[in-house]
């Protein structure tokens, strides 16, 4: 055969053909470009719009952003250096870092107070966003609430240590009469912390804050960003507990407790935040006893807690219903009571599925916390509508203020709300 | 959660209240009622101590007194000597107007952001999660004063427009975007513009007999009418002819420039189109997600098998794909309508003259009645919600799947 072949046909290939490279436009960025940004003639619409949607925002602020100034102390001193030249004037937060981060009338020489309570902060969340953390670590969290008090209010040192005192009894006793039964435990943890409380009140004399090592700061001096952060952070923290109690409260047999939760809970959810903010200033006050007067800044915490304990029950109640019916029946049959079965099965299955819609809860309460603003206190949008665009030197700085604001919520929210979807890939544990 | 034991045998004892599963909840609601109606009294007398230290009662009579403060956007007729009820209504209305302004541009944000989120283009799909996160992330309190400062920082005022070359122009000669709002034309009804009116009506309603008729003659007879072409005619042709038959009874106002300010056409108030805007470009990035969701629930195989019926890919959506995912939006769709509602109440940052501002802003502070009006305040807000809720709750059975 093969002499007929070489003979009959003039040419034959004795080695493969090397493959040759695929043609141009089906490699590399090209053939990614043809599939991802003009696949059909409506896309490449689309894309040669948006391209020149993001050539606009950028030629509008980013020569704007280059050109900032830093280093005034005004804004016309700010025009006078960029000499017509359309220029940003950041000096106004290099200047005024102090109101817009955490400081209203507070004593300039006491910054580190809050500075160390927002580094302490740190240390105390980190146990509770990461459970694989050491669980040791949980005791910074328990003393954070304490030690924060008295490096951001001051006063004599009594106060915290009392309260604490009260917890601390209050666990004591809580964990001597749990054995017996959870609501003995309960109630009598209550009613010990309570006990401890007014005999410490009595104690302490009412000029205790003269004199003390750190001096005494008012409520209405905290401001700036630092007044929203406590805010989210205090009432997200008394408003879970609540949420629980509200959502098991609202699962109950017992008609009268159901009722009451749903109601509460109903009518929360059906007002805007802002009019609890106005009960919070102008009415609240009429439901306190004759003669006491009590801080707009604890009311405010009220009104938030409450509201966002509606939301976090709502979140928790789903998390309830989830669950399969398996589990409470296989509670009941371990002979567990309510209490027990609740604490040590229910709960923590439910709260691990409900975990991280809490956490986006929680980023939308910490968004809401600008509007106290409108009540005026001097948050981080107060200070900036207030004092700082009402000053002389700096009135007519919009956007740098507004970018301001903008941006460390924006860290924020945006980062919290990652931890949450990061958390919930982590949690996922069952194999679906 | 009961625990299901053994009725235990003998007569009623004491401690069975405590201990007995079928009397102990008995036992605990009566505490729960106890402590309740010992708060309220608490709270009440306190209330009723504190009003009688500070000399005050609790009384509606403000609400007929003339309320005594201008309101610069009104839809009912409004002046300053009009009750503080009537205030309150002129509230009312403005939140309705701009709750409903601001669910119907959410809404078309929402759709189309969350749908070119899931295209295949890149650059379009990144530049929506980016609308998404950003708009998310960011407080709407503060969108609302960025958009606000925008529209009384940035637009011209109204000397921009006069002279030979003025430095700003309207669009179109039509619109003008000044610092003290935005003038638009206003319709001028001439005689017989009622005839256009109730034409136009009827061509609506002539529309949607049309596609009902050819649906029931495509699943008696199997005939497929064209759909497209037929509606777009009934609608248009006869307003359209009935108008020039009547001699274009409808005409425009144009806003024009006289002395210092523009005069004739709507002015539509910086702080309506501020707290508009914010509102729905906020809402509208919540929206995008859900519609994002509500197309992901369904699954491919629902897609593939239309195709497999042969099915073309518009049918697909609009008669696979679309009834299911809407079943999966439309609820948290309604839930997000319900926020845009409540976050109106924002309005009294920007000044814009809601509910919030005239009878919780102004009408408080000037009589002094804080409980009055924010029980009042409370109830408008717990009124329109518990409607909304009704509204999903019969939406959510009607659509609900139902299972043999």
């Amino acid at each position: 055969m093969s002499d007929t072949s070489a003979n009959s046909v003039a040419f034959v290939r004795t080695e493969t053909v090397p493959p040759s490279p695929p043609p141009f436009s089906t490699t590399g960025p090209v053939k990614w470009a043809k599939d991802n940004l003009f696949s059909t003639p409506f896309y490449s619409v689309l894309t040669v719009a948006a391209v020149y949607f993001i050539y606009l925002i950028l030629a509008g602020t980013l020569p704007w952003i280059l050109a900032g100034v830093w280093t005034t102390s005004s804004l016309a001193e700010c025009r006078e250096v960029l000499e017509g030249v359309s220029g940003a004037c950041f000096s106004v937060l290099t200047e005024r870092w102090n109101q817009l981060l955490f400081v209203f009338k507070y004593p300039v020489d006491q910054y580190w107070r809050p500075s160390l309570a927002f580094i302490v902060f740190f240390a105390a969340a980190a146990p509770v966003l990461f459970y694989k953390l050491p669980r040791k670590l949980l005791i910074i969290t328990a003393l954070f609430p304490f030690v924060a008090y008295y490096l951001i209010w001051g006063g004599t040192i009594w106060t915290p240590i009392l309260a604490m005192a009260g917890v601390v009894a209050g666990y004591v006793v809580y964990s001597r009469l749990v054995a017996g039964s959870f609501a003995a435990g309960f109630f009598g943890g209550i009613a010990a912390a309570i006990v401890v409380w007014t005999i410490g009140g009595w104690i302490i004399p009412d000029n205790a804050n003269e004199g003390a090592w750190l001096a005494a700061v008012p409520s209405r001096d905290l401001g700036g960003f630092m007044l929203n952060m406590m805010l989210g952070v205090t009432c997200v923290s008394l408003s879970v507990p609540l949420g629980i109690a509200l959502a098991l409260g609202r699962q109950s047999d017992m008609p009268l407790i159901k009722w009451i939760c749903v109601i509460f809970i109903e009518f929360i959810r059906g007002v805007p935040l802002i009019t609890l903010l106005f009960v919070a200033s102008v009415m609240l006050a009429y439901f306190f006893p004759p003669g006491t007067t009590t801080d707009l800044f604890l009311r405010v915490v009220i009104m938030i807690t409450m509201f966002s304990a509606a939301y976090i029950a709502e979140v928790i109640r789903g998390g309830l219903a989830a669950l399969p019916r398996g589990q409470y029946e296989a509670a009941d049959s371990l002979g567990l009571d309510y209490a027990q079965a609740m604490r040590l099965i229910i709960l923590p299955l439910s709260l691990k599925i409900s975990f991280p819609v809490i956490v986006n809860v929680a980023v939308g309460l910490f968004k809401d916390t600008t509007l106290v603003s409108v009540i005026s206190m001097f948050d981080l949008l107060g200070m900036i509508r207030g004092p700082i665009l009402a000053s002389t030197e700096w009135n007519g700085v919009y956007w740098e203020l507004l970018g301001f604001a903008a941006l460390l919520f924006f860290v924020v929210c945006y980062g919290i709300s990652q931890y949450s979807q990061w958390l919930e890939r982590q949690l996922a544990t069952d194999h679906r | 959660m009961t625990t299901i034991t053994d009725p235990p045998q003998g007569a009623f004892r004491l401690s069975m209240l405590l201990n007995d599963t079928r009397y102990r909840s008995y036992t605990f609601q009566f505490i729960a009622l106890v402590a309740l109606i010992a708060a309220f009294a608490f709270l009440g007398s306190n209330l009723f101590s504190n009003l009688a230290a500070a000399g005050l009662n609790i009384s509606y009579q403000f609400l007929g007194s003339p309320a005594g403060y201008d309101i610069n956007q009104t839809l009912v007729e409004y002046t300053s000597q009009s009750t503080n009820a009537r205030a309150a209504l002129v509230g009312v209305l403005n939140t309705m107007l701009v709750a409903f302004l601001a669910c119907v541009t959410a809404t078309i944000f929402g759709v189309i952001a969350g749908v070119l989120r899931l295209s295949n283009n890149w650059l379009v799909s990144k530049l929506m999660s980016f609308y998404v996160e950003i708009f998310r992330n960011i407080p709407v309190l503060i969108w609302i004063i960025i958009i606000f400062t925008i529209m009384i920082a940035v637009l011209p005022g109204p000397r921009a427009f006069r002279g030979d070359e003025p430095e700003a122009s309207m669009v179109l000669n039509a619109i003008a975007f000044t610092n003290r709002g935005v003038y638009i034309p206003a319709p001028v009804w001439g005689p017989g513009s009622m005839v256009v009116v109730i034409t136009f009506l009827l061509s609506i309603m002539g529309v949607f007999a049309y596609r009902r008729y050819a649906t029931k003659l495509l699943y008696d007879t199997g005939r497929l009418l064209p759909m497209g072409w037929p509606s777009l005619a009934i609608f248009f042709v006869p307003t359209l002819l009935v108008y020039f038959i009547m001699g274009m009874p409808v005409g425009l106002e144009y806003p024009e420039l006289k002395g210092f300010n523009f005069a004739g056409g709507i002015k539509v108030g910086g702080p309506l189109i501020a707290l508009w805007f914010a509102l729905s470009i906020y809402t509208g990035a919540f929206i995008a997600e859900n519609v994002r969701a509500g197309i992901q629930a369904i699954s491919k195989g629902q897609t593939e098998a239309a195709g497999a019926l042969g099915l073309r890919s518009g049918r697909i959506m609009n008669l696979v794909v679309l009834p299911q995912a809407l079943r999966v939006i439309i609820p948290p769709l309604i839930s997000q309508y319900l926020n845009i509602t409540k976050n109106s109440s924002l309005a009294i940052a920007v000044g814009y003259a809601d509910i919030t501002a005239t009878l919780g802003g102004i009408t408080l502070n000037q009589t002094g009645r804080a409980i009055e009006c924010v029980l009042l305040l409370m109830l408008f807000y717990l009124t329109i919600s518990l409607c909304i809720s009704a509204i999903m709750n019969v939406y959510n059975n009607s659509v609900k799947l139902k299972e043999r």
